[in-house]
């Protein structure tokens, strides 16, 4: 069943012109463009990408904090600016969103107890005090902190400590999908890994869906069902995350696989082999046609022509013309 | 001789809450030409080893032990014999490339004034000097871009921009202390193949500071793990990746999700140690499944390669347990 | 020896198993420190700061009990030592005038603790009244933002633009030229508290909606929008309670500003009337007789004007101190 759907979504953000007068037009951020996908019930969807591919900017447009600029976002089939207010309530009470930096994401001035109670009281406001400790305590618990530790506050905590607690606040309401935005990236790799697996064994034991939103292909491989890979705002490739990441269609993708570094030496040496070259262009004003053409080893003069759309390579589906055809390299 | 030797070095800073010992007995060393990885996660005293090298330490932090230079001891030396230690001798590039740049000079001002402070080359000699730096790492039409402001590079150009400052006065160790953590993935791995390309140009070692096991396998023949302030292991990256003989190493290798792996990630339960409060025995100790009798209270010697007390036998299976593929 | 904390299932388990049993144990039990409490505690270690507080304390006691055991009033005149007051107005304890007696015979230590009330209230009052409006303002604005932000601060902008001791001064020429104003009683008070309070609070609202603006987008505030919760509780609960901080130092910083501001004024024969009196209007009488061999007319208001003073900025160093270590 789809949880999740977003239609063509685009958001854009108006940047000022330096030196412009402030009734001209300013000019226009393209964050997010043209982003189709799906997210079933229950399924884990990776979203990987470097700095400036948008990824963050569709979560919040996920969420609802961030407007689509246009095309349409659909909960349960129901298109989220449409939605009642009572309707859009409940959609905020039922996606929950983890935080990359989870102690910047914690109140300095409140105990993790209120801050993990914060979602209930906006949403069950009738529950009692004994209620909601009650409750708070158990949601500890799943994500592995003493409940003795309610009274604390988020400094006296560990990275890591501070992202379960982080993790117990999206729990608190049981929503049918979390969405994390490199919820472990600041994190330490040692606790990085409990943190892994934790979020993989509660969304799994709680049927919950999980947009697991990283930069680090690894990370979002091992979490993943279906990946989706993202290049300055638009969709590269999604798919099943063993063949994309085992054989991927996307020159761009296959670049990202050869740039993790495998801590292997023997490895190491020879991976080195297919980097591409160049920086990320700016978003602000993005190649014509595909926007991985000025730094694809495979780019061809009709690339420049038209953003070319998704479609079914093997297992996956890549927006490419010229798509790699064999998994020649694994 | 090695280049750089370090030997029993210890760091302590003097905080409100007492004093902290951030390195402690650290002993590790540099060979010419050679690359050395110190890998560590946060609060392992990998940084504050390397600042120490070139005095670099905070105001309230003092250290202790020996650090050799071509065999002269140069902890603690006076301002002076650091100041032309640094950029001459030995180069330094950090995590954040921005920071280190200042925002109102250009990027070839701030290149030839490291030169004409060094060498006393004049203006124009150090201007073309900086432009063939840039050629050298690998910065497309360095020319004009002498011209420009740091703000206009992108950050994987800062990053180079910060290398070909480091190397302008062909220092004989380049000391990099997380060069690449702030890039993206794959200006990550432009970054790494420069390095690697210009240690062999130039014939210059390189020291690595990193929390990243994957971006040391490619570059570095030496690794030294630390945790706590201390050396859990140290010895050639391919035996230390191969076959690690410290149950942290063991740990941290198989934490590292693989892009080619499957499966649940082992983690390492519990969280980094509190450096004002150690332990008086091996600070791995709280996370560590082989933890016995000696280890809260007695100091693992380091025997050559490792500091631990289990058994090498004992390492060595739970490296077996924990890695199941690899058998495959 | 202390024992290591150690987890229950670490020490036999590997990795795996011992993360996913993991419910992480509390070293000690009990409640948390809260930031203030941490801030309570460096603010106290900070001796300048608690010394500054203890005498702040000494002061408005004296200007509190004072009066009241004073063997004169402010008001009346010693008509004994009139004519010869620098022989028979001198400071002694035998005539009563501990502080001896200002140029008309009125007792200086009694007129000292007046002056002291006032002073110590024109400043509370001018602080009290930029915590409320400068704060609700600033937040509001920056919360707001957008236009309603712009048009805030735009006003903001604009009464700061006014010369606003002109104004003051205008203020209180024509309170005390109206006769028909003259008749309501404390009406030069309130005139200067209305005019004090209504310059004060400019700064700390651009210092709250500066501090508002930078706390709006830090993710915990986003993570409550994200839950859905209301605008007013985003306010009230997550930017109110880490604005208090700035807030507080800066109102200690006011509170001094205020009173030279309002001895300034006194100073020019516009803010307390006769009888009544303040800081600077002592100030002002003692200066007069500077040459006359009465010291003790300008010394005693002095002694307490600086050291109150000082009082207040020690203390303000200090909270900022205790309340942001990270700035030190």
């Amino acid at each position: 069943m789809t949880l999740l759907r977003l239609e063509d979504l685009s958001v854009t953000f108006p940047v000022a012109r330096r030196g412009a007068w402030p009734w001209e037009a300013p000019d226009l951020l393209r964050a997010v463009t043209d982003v189709s996908l799906e997210v079933a019930a229950g399924e884990t969807l990776g979203l990987v990408g470097e700095s400036g591919s948008g990824k963050s900017t569709l979560a919040r447009a996920v969420i609802g904090t961030i407007p689509a600029s246009s095309g349409r976002v659909l909960w349960e089939g129901q298109d989220l600016a449409a939605l009642s207010a009572g309707r859009r309530r409940r959609h905020r009470a039922e996606v929950q969103m983890v935080f990359q930096d989870p102690l910047a994401a914690l109140n300095p001035r409140m105990t993790v107890g209120r801050a993990i109670a914060e979602p209930l009281q906006t949403h069950e406001p009738d529950a009692s005090r004994d209620e909601r400790r009650r409750r708070v305590g158990e949601v500890m618990e799943k994500v592995g902190l003493s409940p003795k530790l309610m009274d604390r506050y988020p400094h006296e905590f560990s990275g890591g400590q501070c992202q379960r607690v982080g993790i117990a606040r999206a729990l608190v309401l049981n929503p049918r999908l979390i969405v994390a935005d490199e919820p472990v990236s600041a994190l330490d790799v040692s606790v990085q890994a409990q943190v892994v697996n934790l979020m993989k064994r509660l969304v799994k034991d709680m049927g919950i869906s999980l947009i697991f939103i990283a930069h680090d292909l690894s990370v979002v491989r091992n979490v993943s069902d279906r990946i989706a890979v993202m290049y300055l705002g638009r969709l590269m490739e999604v798919g099943p995350a063993r063949p994309l990441i085992a054989a991927p269609a996307h020159p761009y993708t296959r670049a990202l696989v050869e740039a993790v570094p495998v801590p292997d030496p023997a490895r190491g040496a020879v991976r080195a082999a297919g980097l591409v070259e160049g920086d990320i262009p700016s978003p602000l004003s993005p190649p014509s046609g595909c926007v991985f053409r000025t730094r694809c080893p495979r780019a061809r003069p009709d690339c420049a022509d038209a953003p070319p759309a998704l479609r079914p390579v093997r297992e996956t589906e890549a927006a490419c013309i010229h798509p790699i055809a064999e998994a020649a390299h694994a | 001789m090695p280049l750089l030797e370090i030997d029993d070095l210890a760091v302590t800073f003097a905080t409100p809450g007492g004093d902290v010992r951030a390195v402690d007995g650290v002993s590790l060393s540099v060979d010419e030409g050679g690359a050395t990885a110190v890998v560590g996660e946060s609060g392992s005293g990998k940084s504050q080893t390397a600042f120490s090298v070139l005095g670099l330490l905070a105001k309230n932090g003092r250290a202790t032990g020996a650090v050799r230079w071509d065999g002269e001891d140069i902890l603690n030396a006076p301002d002076r014999r650091l100041r032309t230690l640094r950029g001459e001798e030995i180069g330094i590039i950090f995590q954040d490339p921005m920071t280190s740049l200042n925002p109102f000079m250009r990027v070839g001002s701030q290149l030839a004034e490291a030169l004409t402070e060094h060498r006393g080359v004049s203006r124009r000699e150090a201007e073309r000097e900086a432009g063939r730096m840039l050629d050298a790492v690998r910065i497309p039409d360095a020319k004009a871009r002498l011209r420009q402001y740091p703000h206009e590079f992108s950050g994987g150009m800062r990053q180079r921009v910060m290398i070909a400052m480091a190397l302008l006065n062909r220092p004989r160790l380049l000391i990099a202390d997380e060069p690449t953590t702030a890039l993206d993935v794959t200006v990550q791995a432009q970054i790494m193949e420069l390095l690697a390309d210009l240690r062999r140009e130039f014939g210059m070692a390189l020291l690595l500071i990193t929390h990243d096991l994957g971006i040391v396998a490619g570059a570095c023949e030496e690794t030294v793990v630390m945790y706590g302030g201390r050396v859990m292991e140290k010895g050639p990256t391919a035996d230390l990746f191969a076959a690690p003989t410290h149950p942290y190493t063991v740990g941290l290798l198989a934490a590292v999700p693989r892009i080619d792996g499957d499966g649940d990630l082992a983690a390492i339960p519990g969280d980094p140690p509190d450096m004002s409060r150690p332990l008086p025995g091996c600070p791995f100790t709280p996370r560590c499944p082989l933890a016995h009798a000696p280890c809260p209270t007695v100091r693992p010697p380091m025997d050559g390669r490792r500091a631990c007390h289990a058994p090498v036998p004992d390492v060595r299976a739970l490296a077996a347990r924990l890695a199941p593929e690899a058998a495959e | 020896m202390r024992a290591p904390k150690m987890h229950p299932a670490a020490a036999a388990e590997p990795f795996v198993e011992a993360a996913e049993t993991g419910v992480l144990v509390a070293d000690e039990e009990g409640g948390g420190r809260s930031l203030w409490q941490d801030a309570r505690r460096r603010f106290f270690q900070n001796k300048v700061a608690v010394a500054s507080l203890v005498w702040l304390a000494i002061v408005a006691a004296m200007a509190l009990i004072g009066p009241l055991v004073a063997p004169w009033d402010y008001e009346s005149v010693d008509w004994s030592v009139l004519g010869n007051i620098r022989e028979a107005g001198r400071p002694s304890i035998e005539s009563g005038h501990w502080f001896g007696t200002d140029e008309l015979g009125r007792d200086l230590f009694a007129r000292t603790m007046q002056g002291t009330q006032i002073s110590l209230m024109v400043g509370i009052v001018g602080a009290l009244a930029a915590v409320v409006i400068g704060t609700l303002y600033g937040a509001i604005s920056g919360y707001a933002g957008g236009r309603v932000d712009g048009f805030m601060m735009r006003l903001v902008d604009i009464l700061v633009s006014i010369p606003y001791m002109f104004v003051l001064i205008l203020l209180l020429v024509v309170v005390q030229a109206s006769a028909f104003l003259q008749s309501i009683p404390g009406i030069q008070f309130i005139a200067l508290f209305v005019g004090i309070g209504a310059i004060s609070w400019f700064d700390m609202a651009r210092i709250a909606r500066g501090q508002t603006l930078s706390l709006k987008n830090r993710e915990f505030v986003e993570a409550a929008i994200a839950t859905g919760v209301r605008p007013f509780r985003i306010v009230t609960r997550h930017i109110v309670p880490n604005l208090m901080g700035i807030v507080v130092v800066y109102a200690t910083l006011l509170v001094p500003n205020m009173i030279i501001f309002e001895s300034f004024v006194s100073f020019l024969g516009l803010g307390v009337q006769e009888p009544a009196t303040s800081w600077g209007a002592l100030l002002n009488d003692g200066a007069e007789t500077l040459t006359r061999g009465t010291l003790w007319q300008i010394g005693f208001p002095l002694f307490f004007f600086v050291t109150t003073l000082f009082a207040f900025f020690f203390i303000g160093d200090g909270l900022r101190d205790a309340l942001d270590p990270k700035d030190r």
